[in-house]
Order: C-alpha cells, then sequence, then structure tokens
C-alpha cells in the first residue's frame, strides 16, 4: 500500500493542459496547398491513397484542385509527389467540424482570358444520405434543437464509444481520454457501458457490413437529445476502404453527425476539441476554403 | 539446428513415401514448394507437420481458374527459417478438398474461410460453419472470386442463423456478450456456458469489422497497396507494413540498405514497447488495480509521444516503404531518444516492481486462464501467448527479417502459460526491447534509405514475416500484371490466438474473463480485415 502511495506521489500530475494552452506538435497534420505554386496537375492525386484529391474540370473548362480532409489519411504522399512544392504537411490538428463541407479546400484556376469570372459555384461536398434525411425526421419530430441540446449537455456528458470497423488505432486514441494524460473527466465526460444512457454516440470505423445493424440498433436505443460523432478518417470518409464490398464508406451514410474529427487517427487532443465543439464549449477553426487563382 | 539440405532430402524422401511420386517440386531462394495431388493434400500436411514439427504459417486460397482452370490452395509452414509450401489444384467442377484440420488442427480456421470466400469445400472438417461472412450474406456469393465485383452491392439476406454449440444440463446458464461491449474496445460476440461462476465452455463469433481488405488490395499498384497494409491494424501497424514490404521485396529481388534495416528494427521495438507497456496496464484494469492502469497508460503515452517526435505518427504509420524506409533520424531525434527510452525503462522498471508487490494482483493472474503447451502447438499459437506456454518461437530469431540478423534476440518463455506468465513475458520482452532499441540507436549504420524497387515481375509469390507485439505477423503476396498485386493473404498474430483464448476460458470465474482477454491482449481488425 505504502508502495502505491509512493508511486502515485513521485508521479505527480502528469495531465496534459488542452485545450487550455495550445500544443504544437511534430504531428503529422493537415497538408496546406500553396494556390500560387499550384499549378492543377494531377500528380497528387494520383498517388493520394484515398481519393481525397480530386483535379476535375468546371462547367466553364477551369481546372479545380480540390481536397478532402475528411477523407486524408494524411500519409504526406502528395507533399513528397507534387514536383512544385505546393503541398507542404503541417502540424495542424484541430481540424473538427460540424458540417462535412468545412473539411473541402478547393483552388479554382481561372484561366485569365474569362476574366469576367462567371464561375458557377463550387460544388457541395457530396454528403451520405443519412444526414439529410435523419436530421428532417428529427426535426419533424421536433426533437432537433442543435444548440438546446448542446446547452443541455454543456457541463455533464455521457458518451457511448462504438468501433463500427476501424483498425483500432483511433479506438486507442479514444481510450487514451481516459488515462491521466488526457483525463477527458475534467470536462465533466465520460463514457458509459449502455446506449440508453449515452447522450453522444462517438463512432469510429468507415460501417462494415456486419456492424451496421448493430449501430443504427445502437443509435436507435439512446435517448433524445442526442448527438453522433464521428472520429477518424475513416468514420468521415472511408479512409482507404472506400470502395470495398464490405464497409459503408463513413458514419454519415447510416447516421446523421454532428460533428467530424478527421485524422489517422485524430490524436487524443484533436478528439478533445471534437469533443468540445460538439458541445459548443469550443468553436471549430475549419471553414470550407475556395480559392481563385489565374491560370 | 538441423541444417537445410537435410531438411530438403528428408522432406523430399518422406513425401514420396506418404504421397507418392507424383509430388512436384520447386525451390527458389528461402522457399520451397511442392505440389501433390488433392486427395493427398492432407497426407502430405500431416507429413510436413509431424515429421519436421513444422508449425502452420499460413494457408492461402486462390483463383486461377482464368490462366491455369483451377482453384489452388497453399499450405505454408515454417521449418528452420525456411518457408514449406504444400499446393493442391482444385477442379472447379468439383470445389472441395480432403480437410487437413484433424491431422493439422492449425488448420481450422483458413480452411473455414478459404469455404467463406472461395466456395471450397473442406470435406471432414469437423467444424464447417461460416467463419468471415455473417448469416445475412447470401450463398454462392464468393468475395475472393475473381468474378465477384465488389462495386455491386450484395444483397442482404435472411440466411440461416449461425448454430452456436449450446451445453444442456441443470443449472447451466448461457451469457450472450457483445458484439458491443461495456468498455472502449473492439466489437465481437462471445457466448459463455457457465454453471454458477464457473465458465464451461465459451464459443466467440468474431469477424464483425471484417473489412475486404484482401479483395481491396487486388489489382491495385503495389505502392497503394503499402497505404492499406499500414491499416490493417492501428497496434501493430509497422509490424504489417514491414511485413507487407518484406514480401514485396522478396519478390522484387530488393535488399534494403542497412541503415534502413536497422531504422526497421528499431522502430518496430517502439512498437512493440509502447504496446507491452500499455498492455501491462490493462492487465491490471482486468482486476481494478487503478493506479497499475493510470502507469501503465502514463508510460505507453510517453513512447507514444516520442513515436510522433521522432517520426511524425503516435502509431508509427508512413514509417515504411517497400524498398526502405521513409523516415531518418537525425542527431536531435538519436539524443531524444536515447534519453526518453532511458527514462522510460527507468520508470517501467519501479512500475514491474509495483505489480509484482502487489499480491491482490498476483493472487488474481497466477493459475488463471491457463493454457498447456500441446494446445498451443497444436493450434499454432504464437507471440506473447506461445512463449509463456513453453513454445519457444519468435520470428525476430527463427525468421530474421529487418536489422535482427545484427542483433542478439533474447526470448524469454515461461511454461506455465496462464496469466502471470504471459504478464511476466511482456516484462521481461520489454527490458529485452529497451537494450535492443538502445544497441540500435548505438550503432546506427550510415547510408541509404531506400533502394528504389523497379518493375516487378508478375505472378510471382513473395512471403514476409515480422514479430509483432501480439506475435508473427505473416503477410503472402502474388504479384499481377504490371506492378499491381494478384493475391494478398494477411494472416496476423490474432489470427492463430483467438482459438486459443476460447480454450484457455473454460474453467475459471466469468469474472477472471476480461483478465484472460487482457492477457492474450488480441486484436480483432487484424483478425477481422
Ligand atoms: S496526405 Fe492526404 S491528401 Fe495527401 S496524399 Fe495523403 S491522403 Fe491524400
Amino acid at each position: 500500500m505504502l508502495n502505491i502511495i509512493r508511486t502515485s506521489l513521485r508521479t505527480g500530475r502528469v495531465t496534459v493542459p488542452y485545450p487550455e494552452q495550445s500544443e504544437t506538435g511534430a504531428c503529422r497534420g493537415r497538408p496546406h496547398i500553396d494556390p500560387d505554386r499550384c499549378d492543377g496537375s494531377s500528380t497528387c492525386a494520383e498517388v493520394c491513397p484515398s481519393g481525397a484529391i480530386a483535379v476535375t474540370r468546371t462547367a466553364s473548362g477551369a481546372r479545380r484542385w480540390q481536397l478532402d480532409l475528411a477523407r486524408c489519411v494524411f500519409c504526406g504522399l502528395c507533399e513528397e509527389a507534387c514536383p512544385l512544392g505546393a503541398i507542404r504537411m503541417s502540424a495542424d490538428f484541430e481540424l473538427a467540424t460540424r458540417s462535412r463541407d468545412d473539411l473541402i479546400v478547393g483552388v479554382t484556376h481561372v484561366p485569365r482570358d474569362t476574366s469576367d469570372a462567371r464561375e458557377e459555384n463550387p460544388p457541395a461536398v457530396a454528403v451520405g444520405s443519412a444526414t439529410s434525411a435523419g436530421r428532417e425526421d428529427l426535426a419533424a419530430s421536433g426533437n432537433y434543437l442543435g444548440s438546446r441540446i448542446r446547452s443541455l449537455l454543456k457541463r455533464s456528458l455521457h458518451i457511448r464509444h462504438m468501433a463500427a470497423g476501424s483498425d483500432n488505432s483511433c479506438d486507442w486514441e479514444i481510450a487514451h481520454l481516459l488515462n491521466p494524460v488526457y483525463d477527458v473527466q475534467r470536462f465533466g465526460i465520460d463514457f458509459v457501458a449502455s446506449p440508453r444512457h449515452a447522450d453522444l454516440l462517438l463512432v469510429t470505423g468507415a460501417v462494415t457490413r456486419h456492424l451496421e445493424p448493430a449501430l443504427r440498433a445502437t443509435y436507435a436505443a439512446m435517448p433524445f437529445p442526442r448527438l453522433v460523432v464521428a472520429v477518424g478518417d475513416e468514420a468521415c470518409g472511408g479512409g482507404v476502404l472506400q470502395g470495398s464490398y464490405a464497409v459503408a464508406g463513413s458514419v454519415d451514410r447510416c447516421l446523421p453527425v454532428d460533428v467530424y474529427i478527421p485524422g489517422d487517427p485524430p490524436r487524443p487532443q484533436a478528439i478533445i476539441q471534437g469533443l468540445l465543439i460538439a458541445l459548443d464549449r469550443l468553436e471549430p477553426k475549419m471553414k470550407r476554403v475556395e480559392l481563385r487563382v489565374d491560370a | 539446428m538441423i541444417v537445410v539440405e537435410e531438411v530438403r532430402n528428408e522432406l523430399f524422401a518422406g513425401l514420396r513415401h506418404a504421397v507418392g511420386e507424383a509430388a512436384l517440386r520447386r525451390e527458389s531462394g528461402r522457399e520451397v514448394s511442392i505440389t501433390v495431388p488433392v486427395d493427398r493434400l492432407a497426407d502430405a500436411c500431416a507429413f510436413v507437420k509431424g515429421n519436421l514439427a513444422a508449425p502452420l504459417a499460413t494457408m492461402v486460397g486462390l483463383d486461377d481458374r482464368e490462366q491455369a482452370g483451377v482453384f489452388r490452395l497453399v499450405y505454408v509452414f515454417s521449418v528452420d527459417g525456411k518457408w514449406v509450401s504444400v499446393e493442391t489444384e482444385i477442379d472447379p467442377a468439383r470445389p472441395r478438398f480432403p480437410s487437413a484440420t484433424p491431422r493439422v488442427p492449425a488448420a481450422h480456421w483458413y480452411e473455414r474461410e478459404v469455404q467463406d470466400m472461395l466456395g471450397l469445400i473442406p470435406d471432414g472438417h469437423p467444424d464447417p460453419r461460416r467463419l468471415v461472412l455473417h448469416d445475412d450474406w447470401p450463398e454462392g456469393v464468393y468475395p475472393l472470386r475473381k468474378d465477384f465485383d465488389p462495386t455491386v452491392p450484395v444483397p442482404r439476406v435472411d440466411g440461416p442463423r449461425h448454430r452456436f454449440h449450446h451445453l444442456h444440463g441443470e443449472g447451466i446458464v448461457e451469457i450472450p456478450v457483445g458484439p458491443i461491449h461495456a468498455g472502449v474496445i473492439e466489437p465481437g460476440h462471445f457466448r459463455f456456458a457457465a454453471v454458477g461462476e464457473v465458465v464451461l465452455h465459451l464459443e466467440t463469433r468474431l469477424f464483425y469489422t471484417h473489412r475486404g481488405i484482401e479483395k481491396l488490395a487486388e489489382g491495385k499498384r503495389f505502392d497503394r497497396v503499402l497505404q492499406i497494409a499500414e491499416r490493417v491494424c492501428g497496434a501493430c501497424s509497422l509490424s504489417h507494413a514491414v511485413a507487407y514490404c518484406q514480401a514485396v521485396e522478396a519478390i522484387a529481388g530488393v535488399v534494403v540498405p542497412p541503415r534502413a534495416a536497422a531504422l526497421r528494427s528499431f522502430f518496430l521495438e517502439l512498437e512493440r514497447l509502447y504496446n507491452h507497456v500499455g498492455d501491462l496496464g490493462n492487465i491490471c484494469a482486468g482486476v481494478g488495480f487503478a493506479v497499475g492502469t493510470s502507469q501503465g497508460g502514463r508510460l505507453k503515452e510517453e513512447i507514444q509521444r516520442l513515436n510522433e517526435r521522432l517520426t511524425g505518427h503516435r502509431f508509427l504509420r508512413g514509417v515504411c516503404r517497400v524498398g526502405g524506409v521513409r523516415r531518418d533520424l537525425d542527431a536531435v531525434h538519436l539524443r531524444d531518444a536515447a534519453q526518453t527510452l532511458q527514462k522510460v525503462e527507468a520508470e517501467f522498471r519501479r512500475f514491474v516492481d509495483l505489480l509484482l508487490a502487489t499480491d491482490s494482483l498476483m493472487d488474481r493472474m497466477i493459475g488463471t486462464g491457463a493454457v498447456p503447451f500441446e494446445a498451443a502447438r497444436d493450434l499454432g499459437a504464437v507471440g506473447v501467448a506461445a512463449r509463456a506456454s513453453g513454445l519457444d518461437r519468435d520470428a525476430r530469431r527463427d525468421h530474421p527479417y529487418a536489422g535482427y540478423d545484427q542483433l542478439h534476440i533474447n526470448v524469454p518463455v515461461r511454461t506455465e502459460g496462464d496469466v502471470r506468465a504471459r504478464a511476466q513475458v511482456r516484462m521481461d520482452e520489454s527490458f529485452a526491447s529497451f537494450a535492443l532499441a538502445s544497441e540500435v540507436l548505438r550503432s546506427l549504420p550510415s547510408g541509404p534509405l531506400f533502394t528504389e524497387v523497379g518493375d516487378l515481375p508478375p505472378y510471382r509469390i513473395g512471403i514476409g514475416v515480422t514479430e509483432s507485439p501480439r506475435g508473427e505477423n505473416v503477410h503472402w503476396v502474388r504479384t499481377g500484371p504490371a506492378g499491381s498485386i494478384d493475391r494478398y493473404r494477411i494472416r496476423s498474430a490474432s489470427y492463430c490466438n483467438w482459438p486459443i483464448v476460447a480454450l484457455a476460458v473454460p474453467g475459471n470465474m466469468v469474472p477472471d474473463f476480461p483478465l484472460i482477454n487482457k492477457s492474450f491482449e488480441l486484436c480483432y481488425s487484424c483478425l477481422d480485415r
């Protein structure tokens, strides 16, 4: 017993002061595009393992480069491949958003001669069908009042975690939230065993065929009001698993998602940020970016 | 140690005797392969396993109907640092084969999987139920056949329910648990048949996180497949990435430069360390010893932060590339690594002393979840679970790879086979890993980080093996045209050890299951793929 007390005393306090103090990690975070260097060629799109980068033509013939951070697996291959040095991997990991759309970075190369720039609006990102359908349902039943839910839950949030087909890295990071270094209980956040006690469903993985019924059943068992947070690139956009016969692709194809936390996996701090965003205690840093450059 | 030449002679003489002259042989590098007629398959496997005491390393089913008009099965055994493959061809008009399981029990899951994924029926298999695919998957649809189109959604059908084995008798209750569990863990279904508190029988229904990864790899370029291999598992990302790279490098005939080989070993030891240290903490969670859990979690965190500082990734993704590594360590990194590891090792030593001195913890661990040597051997246990039950196997020593041929590998083995033995093996291995990691750091060779991999020859086979924190991972790769991958079979350590968990539990109390389970520390995602 003495030994145990001595161990604890010697260890002292180890909790990281996040988000009170910002962190500059050495992690491989968000890729940044330098629009002035980018020529809209598709070298990066060819190496990207998750289809996060797409180069398309707009209706008026302009070339459009687009990065979808929900799909990005933060591998850095695009940075290595770009001959112009237009992509730089950064340490930005605070990428959680409330909308899938805010994870889009677009660069449109407007040809100089079409200077009237009658460019159509950039396309909205295709989100899994559940988002809108689910929302309408809920709105219709009068139960969905996002801000009210969040103000209700603000000080105490009970989470049910569900691994819906992940590679377990996200799940390990979620488990780490409970260790003394991240200690989410200090925010009034805790994990519960039953979905019936949960306010928030924290889902990882690209939703496998074998788990989709269990995911829906878990969600159905939760009382109102309830929130859904997708953790990791596979849950947000399918990651490298897109196109497999055995996965749905992303959580928002099955359930309405309130907050997306991209990352492969997101670091524990990134998950904390996402949870605090879900509770309106932090505002997302990401906003959809649309850049235009002269080609 | 048997001389390779002798193995070969004995093998062929014995095989001729066992299966007749019909056995064809092919040899290349570290691989020997023999083809036998399908009706002699079980004899040949039993011979290799029995006479050479060779564990089954993996088994692969292939759809070669297009090229050769046949299905093919390859049983790969590990014989003294070499791979011996027993192959057979199956006529598509009669897609059946005699099961080797009654004589090579370790083949039981592979044969069930081949039945699910390729529609090849193992005649005489003692338990021919579905394994990977679940009840609502339609009959007659086989995802690993080449004519299966993954873009066409497979409908859900109201198929026959999985038949669990039931025990009947007075006072026997059945306790179903999962697939969704109370804690932050992965999904799987367990069914306990218990009398009072004592478990009589445990059945598992797994493969909930089956993601179709092997199919996903087919037709993709080899470097693209690495990104998938890295994501087979989170906690063993690097072991899987290195195993895959080694398989492809064997096909390409590429030798990894010395610095890259040493760096691979270094990072692989970091992977072992953060897992083992964290797992010891999790074992404490299995008995509610909170101080141990917190200390384990904290030390694991220190190593994962080091991972991030050195490589940009807490799970070491992006370290490996085919032909070498993508990340180097500069002087600042080397100093940081040496200092951090020294500090963590000292704290880990105190942590271990604390665990060993805590009687309430030891009391729960000793004698709990014991796996006898024979069961571990016959079912092909790997990793910590094998070494805790007296099986002396470690791929780092038995199939040297990366920089391990330059290092002295100390393989701790215990014989009790219980939770305490598995914890002790982890502790001993962690100390050995700290030593290995610093040995590599001190003697890091200079030179290039990778060898360029040119064109891959088509339809060639490569096998890569790594000793992950959970045990041996075997990746079997066959190339297709133009640098693509034609077939990719991932056999993770968990694939071998899950059936052993089911054997370890009967006779113990239901509340000891989390403890026993955590002492194996298996993973679902690399099992299910
Ligand atoms: S870092 Fe992201 S965008 Fe770049 S190649 Fe990797 S997955 Fe694609």
